[in-house]
């Protein structure tokens, strides 16, 4: 799954490091991601995960980071 | 006050020839009254901004459509935007058209899109002036322009067409964050000086779609908005009348915008819708100005 989210972030989060060298605590908005891009990166992950972000889930702290999403992920994908 | 429909207040503003109906909702004229009421406030705030020393600059309502795409207010806002299409076709095209108008068949298929977009706020066009490096104490730049929302409503204080004073700030970010404060107390002393209960509140913009929520959502949390509210139609929902954006590095990024010492520079803006304040005013003090509180009077009619 984290290899998964690394490769939708090198894609959609148009960070200005190389997502190999940001460990998964790194905060990515740190790290360049945009508003926009984080939007970007939620929709990929909810087609790669077939997944549907709620509302509550909507938000900045949840994109944070690769172990942010993942714990997203996992939570969203639990019982399926 | 107590609180009025959309459609009794827009009737009583057509009553007293303050609004001019034209049949699109958000479309209307104004009249002579509504007009002196606007023009003065805009002296208010020249008044309150004279010690500044911003750059004036006047745009058309139109932007070149090369800065609108690149300044993502489509990827933010697809359903407010305005595009100007136009005929470019021959002779038998053009009648191929003229026979669809007449019949009231659909005859955008004749249209092709221009270089040029309806202006969406009066800052956009400023962002592209800015690029290259900024002076020391950075730039302050003060525009006002018709802008276009694609919103139509039977609510007279949302156009699809209105004026917005508006002023830029470019530098580093505690100047910029230090200007947007400072205009923050500004701009409420003003509103509160014509007798309008005007509060600050925290705010975010109507971003499209799911994505959208999420640009809100992080807008908000980072009190990246702020708008000044009156109560216009209600109490509970008051109207936003002035409102200041913090775009941090957003434009600075997008338009190579530097501080003095080589940073990307932060941006913030704060725009006064004009109509809106107008109408606050005749809905606090009544429709007929001579019976306006004294007080307010001396400071728009001195």
């Amino acid at each position: 799954m984290i290899e998964n989210i690394r490769n939708i972030l090198k894609e959609h989060a148009r960070l200005s490091a190389d997502i190999s060298t940001l460990s998964d605590t790194s905060d990515l908005y740190q790290a360049g991601m945009t508003s926009h891009a984080s939007v970007n990166v939620m929709l990929a992950l909810e087609a790669s995960f077939d997944v549907e972000f709620p509302d509550r889930m909507l938000k900045r702290t949840v994109f944070q980071s690769v172990s942010a999403i993942r714990e997203a992920v996992e939570e969203l994908t639990a019982g399926k | 006050m107590t609180d009025i429909s959309a459609q009794d207040f827009h009737d009583a503003l057509v009553a007293h020839k303050l609004i001019i109906p034209v049949g699109v909702p958000g479309a209307f004229g104004r009249g002579p009254v509504f007009e002196d009421v606007l023009r003065r406030f805009g002296d208010l705030v020249s008044e309150a901004a004279k010690g500044d020393v911003a750059e004036h600059m006047l745009f058309p309502p139109i932007i070149d459509r090369r800065v609108f795409e690149k300044s993502d207010y489509l990827e933010s806002f697809p359903q407010l935007a305005g595009t100007i299409f136009s005929f470019s076709g021959n002779d038998a095209q053009h009648r191929e058209m003229m026979n669809c108008v007449h019949e009231h068949k659909p005859w955008a298929q004749y249209q092709s899109m221009t270089d040029v977009v309806l202006a969406p706020a009066a800052c956009y066009p400023i962002y592209p002036q800015l690029t290259g490096t900024l002076p020391e104490d950075g730039r302050l730049v003060d525009v006002q322009n018709w802008v276009f929302r694609h919103e139509p409503s039977p609510e007279p204080t949302r156009m699809q067409s209105f004026r917005i004073r508006e002023m830029v700030r470019a530098g580093r970010p505690e100047q910029v964050a230090d200007w947007r404060d400072m205009w923050l107390e500004r701009g409420l002393a003003l509103l509160r000086r014509l007798g309008l209960p005007a509060e600050p509140e925290t705010a975010s913009d109507p971003f499209f779609g799911r994505g959208g929520r999420m640009l809100a959502a992080n807008q908000r949390m980072q009190k990246l908005k702020f708008e000044v509210v009156v109560p216009v139609l209600s109490a509970a929902k008051p109207t936003a009348v002035c409102s200041f954006n913090y775009h941090q590095d957003h434009f600075g990024l997008l338009f190579d915008i530097k501080t003095a010492d080589g940073q990307v520079a932060h941006t913030a803006c704060l725009g006064f819708g004009l109509e809106r304040v107008t109408m606050a005013l005749f809905r606090v003090h009544g429709y007929v100005t001579a019976e306006w509180p004294a007080e307010v009077r001396k400071v728009l009619w001195p």
